[in-house]
């Protein structure tokens, strides 16, 4: 097992423990958290196949790296535009993070957006 | 010669190392944000120059270390600013004595 | 091999403190650092210039937009009551999870091999695009629309955060005001700080036509550079109004739109470069396409217009 095969299992541990914060954590900020990391599990995985399959006197596929790094970009728009989202919710009256499990109540509706 | 060099930056290195230990310690036993970034700045002035000191003896040529030098000189400024940065969110009227 | 275990075992314990941690504050801190450890990993897979985006833009820029906003929702957080949830949905959310990260470890064990690549067609091309970095020529002479579409997507998802200002602020100054204080040490140290930090950026942007480097990761170095200036007092977030600073966001991209066009009278295509002309075309779209991508990440942190306009 080379160092590609062993950050490949890796990003497939990340990927699995983002889904598991995704999917328990009551609050969006945590959800939002948990979202990132696995985007960062991904784009690990692209990193491996990148590196696998240097060639040609690089390190690396230039070609999937140069996709990682347009993911970054977008993710960190993303990011952005769903924290100001989350930010302004917040301060609406009204609720801001999803109701937990069996509490029996209903979303209230937020103040004017 | 070579030896010396080695063992001289294992030395300096390992030096270092102890030094972002000691901080990383103060980090999560100091009791409130100043203190805790008192020890912080201990280990970004000495743990990064001994480190940087150890790399020099390593380098041919004056550009790298130049570029080893300043790297060190950049990473006190960036940690300064953002010393007082943080301080002031802490404080933001300042210490009164 | 040792140093790369270590490092593995290192990024998932920190992601797993990420998890797990009580306090928001706590977990944020985790994922700056799980985004600093993974600059490393990409260092390690031989890909410098994704490791200096994770640092810039992963790690650093998100990493302060999730400290300013965990500040912000703090309050929400004792609305969170309710009972735990039930130990059946955390086994069956474990048992989900687990069985995700096994199919994606089944599938990086059985990669081709051996793998393929595109690194051959991109070697032999590069001399035609004039540059000497392959990942900038991928994406600014190969790929070149998908960074137009990354670009035109940076400024959407401001013009979607500048939206969400309530009506009486609309068209406002984003962010708090901070006040200097011009005798102190934060505003020496900032007054020291932010020329070299421009320098750096503006080195990074110009070296990654043929070292590790590039736009975008000299354009966050600009962009850091202007988020220190305005928290440190020296200087005020512009209003979202101000005619410049739309101009400065939308030059970028209408150049790239604006080559594009001019491609299918050159070359045949859209965004295709005449080879004698393909290096000066490519500076030509980087430079304003760098200042309004360093615009736009800085604005993206600033946030919404909280402060009116009209005092």
């Amino acid at each position: 097992m080379n160092a590609a095969t062993l950050y490949g299992l890796c990003s497939a541990v990340l990927v699995g423990l983002g889904l598991y914060g995704l999917i328990m954590h009551p609050e969006p900020l945590r959800k939002i958290l948990a979202f990132n990391l696995i985007g960062g599990g991904v784009f690990l995985l692209f990193g491996v196949v990148a590196r696998r399959g240097a060639a040609a006197g690089f390190g690396g596929d230039p070609v999937p790296q140069a996709l990682v790094i347009t993911g970054l970009v977008v993710a960190f728009a993303s990011t952005a535009l769903a924290l100001a989202l989350l930010v302004r919710l917040s301060s609406e009256p009204g609720r801001a993070n999803l109701p937990s499990e069996g509490s029996g109540e209903e979303p209230m509706g937020g103040g004017p957006l | 010669m070579s030896l010396v060099r080695d063992a001289l930056t294992i030395l300096a290195v390992c030096a270092g190392a102890f030094f972002f230990l000691a901080g990383t310690v103060g980090l999560l036993r100091f009791p409130d944000a100043l203190s805790r970034l008192h020890a912080l700045t201990k280990a970004d002035n000495l743990g990064l120059g001994l480190i940087v000191l150890g790399l020099l003896l390593q380098t041919e040529g004056a550009f790298p270390a130049l570029r080893l030098i300043s790297v060190w000189l950049l990473g006190l400024l960036a940690g300064a600013t953002v010393t007082q940065l943080i301080a002031r969110a802490v404080h933001p009227g300042g210490l009164h004595d | 091999m040792v140093f790369d275990a270590g490092l593995a075992v290192l990024v998932l314990g920190v992601a797993a403190w990420t998890i797990v941690a009580r306090d928001t504050f706590a977990a944020v801190v985790g994922f700056i650092a799980y985004g600093l450890l993974l600059a490393l990993v990409w260092v390690r897979l031989a890909a410098p210039d994704v490791a200096l985006t994770e640092a810039a833009i992963g790690s650093g820029l998100t990493g302060v937009l999730l400290l300013g906003a965990s500040t912000r929702v703090r309050r929400t957080k004792n609305l969170t009551a309710g009972k735990e949830p039930a130990a059946a949905l955390r086994l069956a959310a474990i048992g989900l999870c687990v069985m995700v990260s096994a199919a994606i470890a089944v599938l990086v064990l059985l990669l081709p091999e051996p793998a393929p690549t595109l690194a051959a067609p991109v070697a032999a091309n590069l001399a035609a695009t004039g540059l000497g970095n392959p990942v900038t020529a991928v994406l600014m002479a190969y790929r070149a629309i998908d960074t137009l579409l990354e670009v035109v997507v940076l400024l959407l998802a401001l013009l979607g955060v500048w939206s969400l200002a309530p009506d009486r602020l609309w068209g406002g100054v984003p962010g708090l005001h901070y006040r200097a204080d011009p005798d102190g040490i934060l505003t020496f140290d900032a007054q020291l700080l932010v020329p070299i930090g421009i320098l750096v950026g503006i080195h990074i942007f110009w070296v990654g036509s043929v070292a590790p480097g590039g736009e975008f990761q000299g354009a966050t170095i600009l962009a850091a550079m202007w988020i220190l200036t305005t928290l440190s007092g020296l200087v005020d977030t512009p209003s979202v109004s101000r005619r410049w600073l739309r101009l400065l966001l939308i030059a970028g991209p209408a150049v790239f739109v604006a080559i594009g066009l001019a491609g299918f009278a050159m070359a045949g295509a859209f965004l295709a470069y005449p080879i004698e002309h393909a290096k000066l075309l490519i500076l030509i779209i980087e430079v304003p396409v760098t200042l309004s991508i360093a615009a736009m990440l800085a604005l993206l942190v600033a946030g919404p217009p909280e402060r009116s306009l009209h005092r």
